[in-house]
Protein backbone atom coordinates (compact mmCIF):
# COMPACT_ATOMS: atom_id res chain seq x y z
CA UNK A 1 0.00 0.00 0.00
CA UNK A 2 1.19 3.48 -0.81
CA UNK A 3 2.16 6.22 1.63
CA UNK A 4 -0.79 8.41 0.60
CA UNK A 5 -3.27 5.63 1.31
CA UNK A 6 -1.78 4.99 4.77
CA UNK A 7 -1.73 8.72 5.50
CA UNK A 8 -5.37 8.98 4.49
CA UNK A 9 -6.30 5.97 6.58
CA UNK A 10 -4.68 7.52 9.68
CA UNK A 11 -6.69 10.70 9.18
CA UNK A 12 -9.87 8.70 8.54
CA UNK A 13 -9.60 6.61 11.71
CA UNK A 14 -8.72 9.57 13.94
CA UNK A 15 -11.54 11.69 12.48
CA UNK A 16 -14.00 8.83 13.05
CA UNK A 17 -13.15 8.79 16.76
CA UNK A 18 -13.27 12.57 16.91
CA UNK A 19 -16.71 12.45 15.29
CA UNK A 20 -17.93 9.90 17.83
CA UNK A 21 -16.73 12.07 20.71
CA UNK A 22 -18.38 15.18 19.25
CA UNK A 23 -21.70 13.60 18.33
CA UNK A 24 -22.07 11.86 21.70
CA UNK A 25 -22.41 15.31 23.25
CA UNK A 26 -25.17 16.56 20.96
CA UNK A 27 -28.48 16.58 22.91
CA UNK A 28 -31.30 14.43 21.43
CA UNK A 29 -33.38 17.55 20.89
CA UNK A 30 -30.93 18.59 18.14
CA UNK A 31 -30.63 15.22 16.42
CA UNK A 32 -32.66 16.26 13.36
CA UNK A 33 -30.63 19.44 12.72
CA UNK A 34 -27.52 17.35 13.37
CA UNK A 35 -28.48 15.01 10.55
CA UNK A 36 -29.32 17.74 8.07
CA UNK A 37 -26.20 19.65 9.11
CA UNK A 38 -24.01 16.60 8.59
CA UNK A 39 -25.71 16.13 5.21
CA UNK A 40 -24.44 19.58 4.35
CA UNK A 41 -20.93 18.63 5.50
CA UNK A 42 -20.93 15.46 3.40
CA UNK A 43 -21.62 17.79 0.48
CA UNK A 44 -17.84 18.34 0.67
CA UNK A 45 -17.77 15.84 -2.20
CA UNK A 46 -18.35 19.00 -4.24
CA UNK A 47 -14.56 19.46 -4.14
CA UNK A 48 -14.07 16.20 -6.05
CA UNK A 49 -17.03 17.01 -8.28
CA UNK A 50 -15.56 20.40 -9.25
CA UNK A 51 -12.22 18.83 -10.14
CA UNK A 52 -13.91 16.20 -12.33
CA UNK A 53 -16.31 18.66 -13.94
CA UNK A 54 -13.64 21.19 -14.77
CA UNK A 55 -11.11 18.77 -16.22
CA UNK A 56 -12.57 18.97 -19.74
CA UNK A 57 -11.90 15.33 -20.59
CA UNK A 58 -14.64 14.82 -23.10
CA UNK A 59 -18.38 14.83 -22.83
CA UNK A 60 -18.86 11.74 -20.61
CA UNK A 61 -16.65 13.15 -17.87
CA UNK A 62 -18.29 16.55 -18.26
CA UNK A 63 -21.80 15.13 -17.92
CA UNK A 64 -20.84 13.02 -14.90
CA UNK A 65 -18.97 15.97 -13.39
CA UNK A 66 -21.89 18.32 -13.98
CA UNK A 67 -24.32 15.91 -12.30
CA UNK A 68 -21.89 15.37 -9.42
CA UNK A 69 -21.63 19.14 -8.84
CA UNK A 70 -25.43 19.43 -8.94
CA UNK A 71 -25.97 16.63 -6.41
CA UNK A 72 -23.22 17.84 -4.08
CA UNK A 73 -24.49 21.42 -4.18
CA UNK A 74 -28.01 20.18 -3.45
CA UNK A 75 -26.53 18.74 -0.29
CA UNK A 76 -24.55 21.85 0.57
CA UNK A 77 -27.25 24.46 -0.13
CA UNK A 78 -30.19 22.30 0.96
CA UNK A 79 -28.40 21.05 4.08
CA UNK A 80 -27.15 24.37 5.43
CA UNK A 81 -30.31 26.34 4.64
CA UNK A 82 -32.74 23.80 6.09
CA UNK A 83 -30.57 23.35 9.20
CA UNK A 84 -30.51 27.09 9.74
CA UNK A 85 -34.27 27.21 9.29
CA UNK A 86 -34.73 24.56 11.96
CA UNK A 87 -32.23 25.96 14.45
CA UNK A 88 -33.85 29.38 14.20
CA UNK A 89 -37.00 27.81 15.66
CA UNK A 90 -35.32 26.42 18.78
CA UNK A 91 -36.08 29.05 21.35
CA UNK A 92 -36.14 29.21 25.09
CA UNK A 93 -39.15 30.85 26.65
CA UNK A 94 -38.52 34.46 27.52
CA UNK A 95 -39.13 35.31 31.13
CA UNK A 96 -42.36 37.22 31.38
CA UNK B 1 -1.59 28.83 -4.47
CA UNK B 2 1.18 26.34 -3.71
CA UNK B 3 0.15 22.74 -3.00
CA UNK B 4 1.23 23.18 0.64
CA UNK B 5 -0.83 26.33 1.06
CA UNK B 6 -3.75 24.57 -0.59
CA UNK B 7 -3.60 21.73 1.91
CA UNK B 8 -3.43 24.17 4.81
CA UNK B 9 -6.51 26.03 3.61
CA UNK B 10 -8.40 22.74 3.31
CA UNK B 11 -7.31 22.00 6.88
CA UNK B 12 -8.87 25.29 7.98
CA UNK B 13 -12.13 24.19 6.33
CA UNK B 14 -12.01 20.86 8.17
CA UNK B 15 -11.42 22.62 11.50
CA UNK B 16 -14.43 24.86 10.86
CA UNK B 17 -16.60 21.76 10.30
CA UNK B 18 -15.39 20.36 13.61
CA UNK B 19 -16.06 23.64 15.46
CA UNK B 20 -19.50 23.73 13.82
CA UNK B 21 -20.34 20.27 15.13
CA UNK B 22 -18.98 21.17 18.56
CA UNK B 23 -21.37 24.13 18.75
CA UNK B 24 -24.31 21.75 18.22
CA UNK B 25 -23.96 20.79 21.88
CA UNK B 26 -26.50 23.41 22.86
CA UNK B 27 -29.49 24.91 21.07
CA UNK B 28 -28.14 28.32 22.10
CA UNK B 29 -24.94 28.01 20.04
CA UNK B 30 -26.10 25.60 17.35
CA UNK B 31 -27.22 28.14 14.75
CA UNK B 32 -23.91 29.93 14.96
CA UNK B 33 -22.15 26.56 14.61
CA UNK B 34 -24.05 25.80 11.44
CA UNK B 35 -22.94 29.13 10.01
CA UNK B 36 -19.30 28.41 10.93
CA UNK B 37 -19.56 25.05 9.20
CA UNK B 38 -21.00 26.82 6.15
CA UNK B 39 -18.03 29.19 6.05
CA UNK B 40 -15.76 26.13 6.04
CA UNK B 41 -17.65 24.81 3.02
CA UNK B 42 -17.36 28.14 1.22
CA UNK B 43 -13.61 28.19 1.85
CA UNK B 44 -13.25 24.65 0.50
CA UNK B 45 -15.25 25.43 -2.65
CA UNK B 46 -13.43 28.69 -3.40
CA UNK B 47 -10.04 27.03 -2.83
CA UNK B 48 -10.93 24.28 -5.29
CA UNK B 49 -12.10 26.79 -7.89
CA UNK B 50 -8.81 28.68 -7.55
CA UNK B 51 -6.45 25.71 -7.54
CA UNK B 52 -8.08 23.11 -9.78
CA UNK B 53 -7.24 23.04 -13.47
CA UNK B 54 -10.49 24.23 -14.96
CA UNK B 55 -10.85 23.76 -18.68
CA UNK B 56 -14.64 23.82 -18.78
CA UNK B 57 -15.80 26.65 -16.49
CA UNK B 58 -19.29 26.69 -17.96
CA UNK B 59 -19.98 23.12 -16.81
CA UNK B 60 -18.93 24.08 -13.29
CA UNK B 61 -20.89 27.30 -13.23
CA UNK B 62 -24.03 25.56 -14.49
CA UNK B 63 -23.65 22.76 -11.92
CA UNK B 64 -23.12 25.17 -9.03
CA UNK B 65 -26.12 27.29 -10.02
CA UNK B 66 -28.54 24.43 -10.69
CA UNK B 67 -27.59 22.52 -7.52
CA UNK B 68 -27.71 25.59 -5.25
CA UNK B 69 -30.98 26.82 -6.68
CA UNK B 70 -32.81 23.50 -6.28
CA UNK B 71 -31.25 22.90 -2.85
CA UNK B 72 -32.21 26.35 -1.65
CA UNK B 73 -35.75 25.98 -2.98
CA UNK B 74 -36.18 22.57 -1.31
CA UNK B 75 -34.83 23.86 2.00
CA UNK B 76 -37.11 26.89 2.01
CA UNK B 77 -40.29 25.09 1.04
CA UNK B 78 -40.10 21.74 2.88
CA UNK B 79 -42.62 21.30 5.69
CA UNK B 80 -41.20 20.43 9.11
CA UNK B 81 -43.33 17.27 9.17
CA UNK B 82 -41.59 16.17 5.96
CA UNK B 83 -38.09 16.63 7.35
CA UNK B 84 -37.38 12.86 7.40
CA UNK B 85 -38.05 12.72 3.64
CA UNK B 86 -35.82 15.75 3.09
CA UNK B 87 -32.94 14.18 5.01
CA UNK B 88 -33.46 10.89 3.16
CA UNK B 89 -33.15 12.73 -0.16
CA UNK B 90 -30.07 14.66 0.99
CA UNK B 91 -28.44 11.37 2.04
CA UNK B 92 -29.18 10.00 -1.41
CA UNK B 93 -27.78 13.05 -3.20
CA UNK B 94 -24.56 12.77 -1.21
CA UNK B 95 -24.27 9.13 -2.26
CA UNK B 96 -24.99 10.02 -5.88
CA UNK B 97 -22.26 12.67 -5.87
CA UNK B 98 -19.69 10.15 -4.58
CA UNK B 99 -20.85 7.57 -7.12
CA UNK B 100 -20.48 10.07 -9.95
CA UNK B 101 -17.06 11.34 -8.88
CA UNK B 102 -15.77 7.79 -8.42
CA UNK B 103 -17.22 6.76 -11.78
CA UNK B 104 -15.80 9.79 -13.56
CA UNK B 105 -12.33 9.19 -12.07
CA UNK B 106 -12.45 5.60 -13.27
CA UNK B 107 -13.61 6.45 -16.79
CA UNK B 108 -11.04 9.23 -17.05
CA UNK B 109 -8.17 6.80 -16.44
CA UNK B 110 -9.67 4.12 -18.66
CA UNK B 111 -10.34 6.52 -21.52
CA UNK B 112 -6.83 7.92 -21.60
CA UNK B 113 -5.52 4.34 -21.31
CA UNK B 114 -3.86 4.85 -17.93
CA UNK B 115 -3.37 1.88 -15.61
CA UNK B 116 -5.08 2.68 -12.27
CA UNK B 117 -2.87 1.86 -9.25
CA UNK B 118 -4.43 -0.87 -7.10
CA UNK B 119 -5.01 1.25 -3.99
CA UNK B 120 -6.68 4.05 -5.97
CA UNK B 121 -8.68 1.35 -7.74
CA UNK B 122 -9.94 -0.04 -4.42
CA UNK B 123 -11.06 3.35 -3.17
CA UNK B 124 -12.74 4.10 -6.52
CA UNK B 125 -14.69 0.84 -6.31
CA UNK B 126 -15.65 1.55 -2.68
CA UNK B 127 -16.80 5.04 -3.47
CA UNK B 128 -18.93 3.65 -6.31
CA UNK B 129 -20.37 0.79 -4.22
CA UNK B 130 -21.17 2.84 -1.10
CA UNK B 131 -22.31 5.85 -3.14
CA UNK B 132 -24.68 3.73 -5.23
CA UNK B 133 -26.14 1.82 -2.27
CA UNK B 134 -26.67 5.13 -0.42
CA UNK B 135 -28.32 6.66 -3.48
CA UNK B 136 -30.94 4.00 -4.27
CA UNK B 137 -31.36 2.97 -0.63
CA UNK B 138 -32.21 6.56 0.27
CA UNK B 139 -34.67 6.84 -2.59
CA UNK B 140 -36.50 3.76 -1.28
CA UNK B 141 -36.43 5.19 2.26
CA UNK B 142 -37.87 8.41 0.85
CA UNK B 143 -40.61 6.50 -1.00
CA UNK B 144 -41.56 4.65 2.20
CA UNK B 145 -41.65 7.84 4.25
CA UNK B 146 -43.59 9.72 1.58
CA UNK B 147 -45.92 6.70 1.44
CA UNK B 148 -45.64 6.41 -2.32
CA UNK B 149 -44.77 2.79 -1.60
CA UNK B 150 -45.91 0.50 1.19
CA UNK B 151 -44.40 1.04 4.63
CA UNK B 152 -44.65 -2.69 5.25
CA UNK B 153 -41.50 -4.79 4.87
CA UNK B 154 -41.28 -6.34 1.41
CA UNK B 155 -40.01 -9.87 1.82
CA UNK B 156 -39.51 -12.76 -0.57
CA UNK B 157 -37.91 -16.20 -0.29
CA UNK B 158 -34.12 -16.29 -0.35
CA UNK B 159 -33.90 -12.54 0.27
CA UNK B 160 -30.71 -12.58 2.31
CA UNK B 161 -29.10 -15.15 0.02
CA UNK B 162 -29.82 -13.06 -3.07
CA UNK B 163 -28.46 -9.88 -1.48
CA UNK B 164 -25.42 -11.84 -0.28
CA UNK B 165 -24.70 -13.26 -3.74
CA UNK B 166 -25.02 -9.81 -5.30
CA UNK B 167 -22.64 -8.34 -2.71
CA UNK B 168 -20.14 -11.10 -3.47
CA UNK B 169 -20.57 -10.44 -7.19
CA UNK B 170 -19.64 -6.78 -6.64
CA UNK B 171 -16.51 -7.81 -4.75
CA UNK B 172 -15.59 -10.39 -7.41
CA UNK B 173 -16.10 -7.99 -10.30
CA UNK B 174 -14.14 -5.26 -8.52
CA UNK B 175 -11.22 -7.60 -7.89
CA UNK B 176 -11.33 -8.77 -11.51
CA UNK B 177 -11.35 -5.17 -12.66
CA UNK B 178 -8.33 -4.34 -10.53
CA UNK B 179 -6.35 -7.41 -11.51
CA UNK B 180 -6.91 -7.56 -15.23
CA UNK B 181 -4.33 -5.81 -17.38
CA UNK B 182 -6.87 -5.22 -20.12
CA UNK B 183 -8.83 -2.02 -20.27
CA UNK B 184 -12.34 -3.32 -19.64
CA UNK B 185 -15.48 -1.30 -19.15
CA UNK B 186 -18.13 -3.98 -18.65
CA UNK B 187 -17.10 -5.00 -15.09
CA UNK B 188 -17.31 -1.33 -14.15
CA UNK B 189 -20.83 -0.96 -15.49
CA UNK B 190 -21.82 -4.24 -13.86
CA UNK B 191 -20.52 -3.02 -10.47
CA UNK B 192 -22.50 0.21 -10.80
CA UNK B 193 -25.69 -1.63 -11.80
CA UNK B 194 -25.47 -4.29 -9.08
CA UNK B 195 -24.61 -1.69 -6.42
CA UNK B 196 -27.65 0.37 -7.38
CA UNK B 197 -29.81 -2.77 -7.17
CA UNK B 198 -28.31 -3.69 -3.79
CA UNK B 199 -29.35 -0.34 -2.33
CA UNK B 200 -32.96 -1.10 -3.27
CA UNK B 201 -32.87 -4.68 -2.01
CA UNK B 202 -31.32 -3.74 1.34
CA UNK B 203 -34.00 -1.18 2.24
CA UNK B 204 -37.26 -2.73 0.94
CA UNK B 205 -37.40 -5.44 3.69
CA UNK B 206 -37.27 -2.76 6.42
CA UNK B 207 -40.59 -1.56 7.81
CA UNK B 208 -41.72 2.06 8.00
CA UNK B 209 -41.39 2.18 11.79
CA UNK B 210 -37.69 1.39 11.51
CA UNK B 211 -36.99 4.27 9.13
CA UNK B 212 -35.32 6.40 11.87
CA UNK B 213 -32.57 3.81 12.08
CA UNK B 214 -32.30 3.45 8.30
CA UNK B 215 -32.05 7.20 7.72
CA UNK B 216 -29.35 7.50 10.36
CA UNK B 217 -27.46 4.60 8.82
CA UNK B 218 -27.75 5.99 5.29
CA UNK B 219 -26.54 9.30 6.71
CA UNK B 220 -23.47 7.43 7.86
CA UNK B 221 -23.02 5.75 4.47
CA UNK B 222 -23.17 9.08 2.67
CA UNK B 223 -20.33 10.28 4.91
CA UNK B 224 -18.24 7.16 4.34
CA UNK B 225 -18.82 7.49 0.58
CA UNK B 226 -17.54 11.07 0.75
CA UNK B 227 -14.47 9.87 2.68
CA UNK B 228 -13.79 7.23 0.01
CA UNK B 229 -13.98 9.93 -2.65
CA UNK B 230 -11.43 11.80 -0.55
CA UNK B 231 -9.08 8.82 -0.85
CA UNK B 232 -9.64 8.73 -4.62
CA UNK B 233 -8.69 12.38 -5.18
CA UNK B 234 -6.22 12.37 -2.24
CA UNK B 235 -7.85 15.23 -0.36
CA UNK B 236 -7.84 15.16 3.43
CA UNK B 237 -10.76 17.56 3.95
CA UNK B 238 -13.04 15.02 2.26
CA UNK B 239 -11.63 12.20 4.37
CA UNK B 240 -12.07 14.17 7.62
CA UNK B 241 -15.58 15.45 6.86
CA UNK B 242 -16.68 12.08 5.55
CA UNK B 243 -15.41 10.32 8.66
CA UNK B 244 -17.17 12.86 10.93
CA UNK B 245 -20.48 12.32 9.17
CA UNK B 246 -19.87 8.57 9.01
CA UNK B 247 -19.45 8.24 12.76
CA UNK B 248 -22.31 10.65 13.44
CA UNK B 249 -24.75 8.47 11.53
CA UNK B 250 -23.51 5.28 13.17
CA UNK B 251 -23.92 6.77 16.64
CA UNK B 252 -27.42 7.99 15.90
CA UNK B 253 -28.47 4.59 14.58
CA UNK B 254 -27.04 2.95 17.71
CA UNK B 255 -29.02 5.34 19.90
CA UNK B 256 -32.18 4.45 17.97
CA UNK B 257 -31.52 0.70 18.23
CA UNK B 258 -30.88 0.94 21.95
CA UNK B 259 -34.14 2.86 22.37
CA UNK B 260 -35.95 -0.05 20.73
CA UNK B 261 -33.92 -2.73 22.53
CA UNK B 262 -32.98 -4.28 19.20
CA UNK B 263 -29.72 -4.93 17.43
CA UNK B 264 -28.83 -3.16 14.22
CA UNK B 265 -28.82 -6.56 12.47
CA UNK B 266 -32.38 -7.20 13.67
CA UNK B 267 -33.51 -3.83 12.32
CA UNK B 268 -31.83 -4.38 8.95
CA UNK B 269 -32.71 -8.02 8.37
CA UNK B 270 -35.50 -8.78 10.86
CA UNK B 271 -38.41 -7.55 8.68
CA UNK B 272 -40.03 -6.22 11.86
CA UNK B 273 -43.79 -5.70 11.63
CA UNK B 274 -44.25 -8.08 8.69
CA UNK B 275 -45.94 -10.72 10.82
CA UNK B 276 -48.96 -8.57 11.66
CA UNK B 277 -50.94 -8.34 14.88
CA UNK B 278 -50.51 -12.02 15.70
CA UNK B 279 -47.13 -11.23 17.26
CA UNK B 280 -48.33 -10.94 20.84
CA UNK B 281 -49.99 -13.61 22.91
CA UNK B 282 -52.11 -11.01 24.66
CA UNK B 283 -55.15 -9.86 22.80
CA UNK B 284 -57.84 -7.33 23.46
CA UNK B 285 -60.55 -9.98 23.86
CA UNK B 286 -62.77 -9.26 26.82
CA UNK B 287 -61.17 -5.90 27.65
CA UNK B 288 -63.02 -2.65 27.15
CA UNK B 289 -61.89 0.87 26.48
CA UNK B 290 -63.39 4.03 27.93
CA UNK B 291 -64.08 6.70 25.36
CA UNK B 292 -64.49 10.33 26.47
CA UNK B 293 -65.76 13.53 24.88
CA UNK B 294 -63.63 16.65 24.35
CA UNK B 295 -65.64 18.30 27.17
CA UNK B 296 -64.53 15.64 29.67
CA UNK B 297 -60.93 15.87 28.52
CA UNK B 298 -61.05 19.66 28.81
CA UNK B 299 -62.21 19.46 32.44
CA UNK B 300 -59.52 16.95 33.28
CA UNK B 301 -56.80 19.11 31.74
CA UNK B 302 -58.07 22.44 33.04
CA UNK B 303 -57.86 21.36 36.67
CA UNK B 304 -54.60 19.43 36.40
CA UNK B 305 -51.55 20.75 38.22
CA UNK B 306 -49.07 18.77 36.21
CA UNK B 307 -49.49 17.56 32.63
CA UNK B 308 -47.06 15.59 30.49
CA UNK B 309 -47.60 15.45 26.74
CA UNK B 310 -46.23 12.37 24.99
CA UNK B 311 -46.17 13.00 21.25
CA UNK B 312 -45.70 10.44 18.48
CA UNK B 313 -45.80 10.32 14.73
CA UNK B 314 -49.59 10.75 14.83
CA UNK B 315 -49.07 14.32 16.05
CA UNK B 316 -47.00 15.03 12.95
CA UNK B 317 -49.55 13.43 10.63
CA UNK B 318 -52.39 15.46 12.14
CA UNK B 319 -50.24 18.64 12.23
CA UNK B 320 -51.45 18.98 15.82
CA UNK B 321 -48.32 20.61 17.29
CA UNK B 322 -49.75 24.14 17.23
CA UNK B 323 -52.95 23.05 18.97
CA UNK B 324 -50.84 21.25 21.57
CA UNK B 325 -48.92 24.42 22.26
CA UNK B 326 -52.17 26.36 22.64
CA UNK B 327 -53.43 23.89 25.24
CA UNK B 328 -50.10 24.17 27.03
CA UNK B 329 -50.58 27.95 27.29
CA UNK B 330 -54.16 27.58 28.55
CA UNK B 331 -53.09 25.14 31.26
CA UNK B 332 -50.18 27.36 32.27
CA UNK B 333 -52.48 30.37 32.48
CA UNK B 334 -54.62 28.41 34.94
CA UNK B 335 -51.56 27.63 37.05
CA UNK B 336 -50.72 24.13 35.85
CA UNK B 337 -47.41 22.92 34.54
CA UNK B 338 -46.86 21.25 31.15
CA UNK B 339 -43.86 19.20 30.05
CA UNK B 340 -43.22 17.12 26.98
CA UNK B 341 -41.80 13.61 27.16
CA UNK B 342 -39.93 12.64 24.01
CA UNK B 343 -39.05 9.03 23.31
CA UNK B 344 -35.87 8.64 21.23
CA UNK B 345 -37.75 6.81 18.46
CA UNK B 346 -40.91 8.93 18.49
CA UNK B 347 -41.57 10.13 14.95
CA UNK B 348 -39.86 9.11 11.76
CA UNK B 349 -36.34 10.33 12.48
CA UNK B 350 -34.15 11.16 15.48
CA UNK B 351 -35.31 14.43 17.03
CA UNK B 352 -38.35 14.73 14.73
CA UNK B 353 -40.78 15.61 17.55
CA UNK B 354 -38.43 18.25 18.95
CA UNK B 355 -38.30 20.07 15.62
CA UNK B 356 -42.10 20.01 15.26
CA UNK B 357 -42.59 21.37 18.77
CA UNK B 358 -39.91 23.99 18.21
CA UNK B 359 -41.80 25.01 15.06
CA UNK B 360 -44.90 25.47 17.22
CA UNK B 361 -42.88 27.75 19.52
CA UNK B 362 -42.61 25.32 22.41
CA UNK B 363 -39.62 26.31 24.52
CA UNK B 364 -36.94 23.62 24.27
CA UNK B 365 -36.41 23.49 28.04
CA UNK B 366 -39.90 21.99 28.36
CA UNK B 367 -38.87 18.97 26.30
CA UNK B 368 -37.71 16.08 28.47
CA UNK B 369 -35.93 12.89 27.56
CA UNK B 370 -37.42 9.55 28.53
CA UNK B 371 -34.97 8.82 31.34
CA UNK B 372 -35.48 12.27 32.88
CA UNK B 373 -39.26 12.17 32.92
CA UNK B 374 -39.91 8.56 33.93
CA UNK B 375 -39.07 9.00 37.66
CA UNK B 376 -41.55 11.91 37.77
CA UNK B 377 -44.43 10.14 36.06
CA UNK B 378 -46.05 8.99 39.35
CA UNK B 379 -46.67 12.59 40.34
CA UNK B 380 -48.20 13.60 37.01
CA UNK B 381 -51.94 14.34 37.05
CA UNK B 382 -52.61 13.80 33.35
CA UNK B 383 -50.45 12.14 30.72
CA UNK B 384 -51.64 13.11 27.25
CA UNK B 385 -50.60 10.62 24.58
CA UNK B 386 -50.91 12.13 21.11
CA UNK B 387 -50.46 9.75 18.20
CA UNK B 388 -47.91 7.63 20.06
CA UNK B 389 -48.43 3.93 20.64
CA UNK B 390 -45.55 1.48 20.98
CA UNK B 391 -43.39 3.93 22.96
CA UNK B 392 -45.99 3.96 25.80
CA UNK B 393 -46.94 0.28 25.66
CA UNK B 394 -46.57 -1.22 29.16
CA UNK B 395 -46.37 -4.64 27.49
CA UNK B 396 -42.75 -3.77 26.72
CA UNK B 397 -42.04 -4.01 30.47
CA UNK B 398 -44.08 -7.05 31.40
CA UNK B 399 -45.24 -9.16 28.45
CA UNK B 400 -42.34 -11.45 27.57
CA UNK B 401 -44.21 -12.69 24.51
CA UNK B 402 -44.51 -9.20 23.05
CA UNK B 403 -42.27 -8.38 20.07
CA UNK B 404 -41.31 -5.14 21.78
CA UNK B 405 -40.57 -6.76 25.16
CA UNK B 406 -37.56 -5.03 26.75
CA UNK B 407 -37.91 -1.82 24.79
CA UNK B 408 -37.57 1.17 27.14
CA UNK B 409 -40.86 3.11 27.23
CA UNK B 410 -42.25 6.30 28.68
CA UNK B 411 -44.25 5.22 31.73
CA UNK B 412 -47.50 6.92 30.80
CA UNK B 413 -49.39 4.30 32.83
CA UNK B 414 -47.75 5.59 36.03
CA UNK B 415 -49.57 8.91 35.76
CA UNK B 416 -52.72 9.47 37.84
CA UNK B 417 -54.80 9.60 34.68
CA UNK B 418 -54.12 9.19 30.99
CA UNK B 419 -55.78 10.68 27.93
CA UNK B 420 -54.98 8.96 24.66
CA UNK B 421 -55.71 10.80 21.41
CA UNK B 422 -56.06 8.28 18.65
CA UNK B 423 -57.80 8.00 15.33
CA UNK B 424 -59.20 4.52 15.93
CA UNK B 425 -58.36 1.34 17.81
CA UNK B 426 -56.03 0.20 15.00
CA UNK B 427 -52.73 -1.25 16.21
CA UNK B 428 -49.48 0.73 15.96
CA UNK B 429 -46.76 0.26 13.38
CA UNK B 430 -45.47 -2.83 15.08
CA UNK B 431 -49.01 -4.27 14.98
CA UNK B 432 -49.04 -4.90 18.73
CA UNK B 433 -51.98 -4.64 21.10
CA UNK B 434 -51.47 -1.88 23.68
CA UNK B 435 -52.87 -2.61 27.17
CA UNK B 436 -52.48 1.06 28.13
CA UNK B 437 -55.69 1.71 26.19
CA UNK B 438 -57.58 -0.74 28.41
CA UNK B 439 -56.18 0.67 31.65
CA UNK B 440 -58.89 1.84 34.10
CA UNK B 441 -57.11 5.20 34.37
CA UNK B 442 -57.13 5.73 30.62
CA UNK B 443 -59.67 7.73 28.64
CA UNK B 444 -59.63 7.49 24.87
CA UNK B 445 -60.36 10.59 22.83
CA UNK B 446 -61.03 9.25 19.35
CA UNK B 447 -60.70 11.30 16.18
CA UNK B 448 -58.19 13.43 14.32
CA UNK B 449 -55.79 14.77 16.94
CA UNK B 450 -55.88 18.33 15.66
CA UNK B 451 -59.69 18.46 15.52
CA UNK B 452 -60.03 16.86 18.95
CA UNK B 453 -57.53 19.29 20.48
CA UNK B 454 -59.24 22.27 18.85
CA UNK B 455 -62.49 21.20 20.50
CA UNK B 456 -60.70 20.72 23.83
CA UNK B 457 -59.23 24.22 23.51
CA UNK B 458 -62.62 25.87 23.05
CA UNK B 459 -64.03 23.83 25.95
CA UNK B 460 -61.19 24.89 28.29
CA UNK B 461 -61.73 28.52 27.30
CA UNK B 462 -65.38 28.25 28.38
CA UNK B 463 -64.56 26.87 31.81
Amino acid sequence: MSETLIGGLVIFVLATFLGAALIGRVPPTLHTPLMSGSNAISGITVVGALIVAGAGLGWISSVLGFLAVVFAMLNVAGGYVVTDRMLLMFKKEEKR
Amino acid sequence: MSPAAERLVYLVAAVLFIVGLQRLQSPATARNGNAISGVGMLIAIVTTLITAEILSPLVILAGLLVGSAIGFWMARTVKMTSMPQMVALLNGFGGAASLLVGGAEFLKSELVGEQIPVDTGITIQLSILIGAVTFTGSLIAWAKLQEVMTGKPIIYPGQKAISGVLALAVVGLSVYQLMTAESLLWPFYAVVAISLLLGVLLVIPIGGADMPVVIALLNSYSGIAAAMTGFVIDNSVLIISGALVGSSGIILSQIMCKAMNRSLANVLFGAFGAAGPSGSAKSSAGMSVRSVTPEDAAIQLAYAQSVVVIPGYGMAVAQAQHAVREIQELIEKRGGEVKYAIHPVAGRMPGHMNVLLAEANVSYDKLREMDDINPEMDRVDVAVVIGANDVVNPGARTDTSSPIYGMPIINADHAKSIIVLKRSMAAGFAGIENELFYNAKTSMLFGDAKQSLTKVISEIKQL
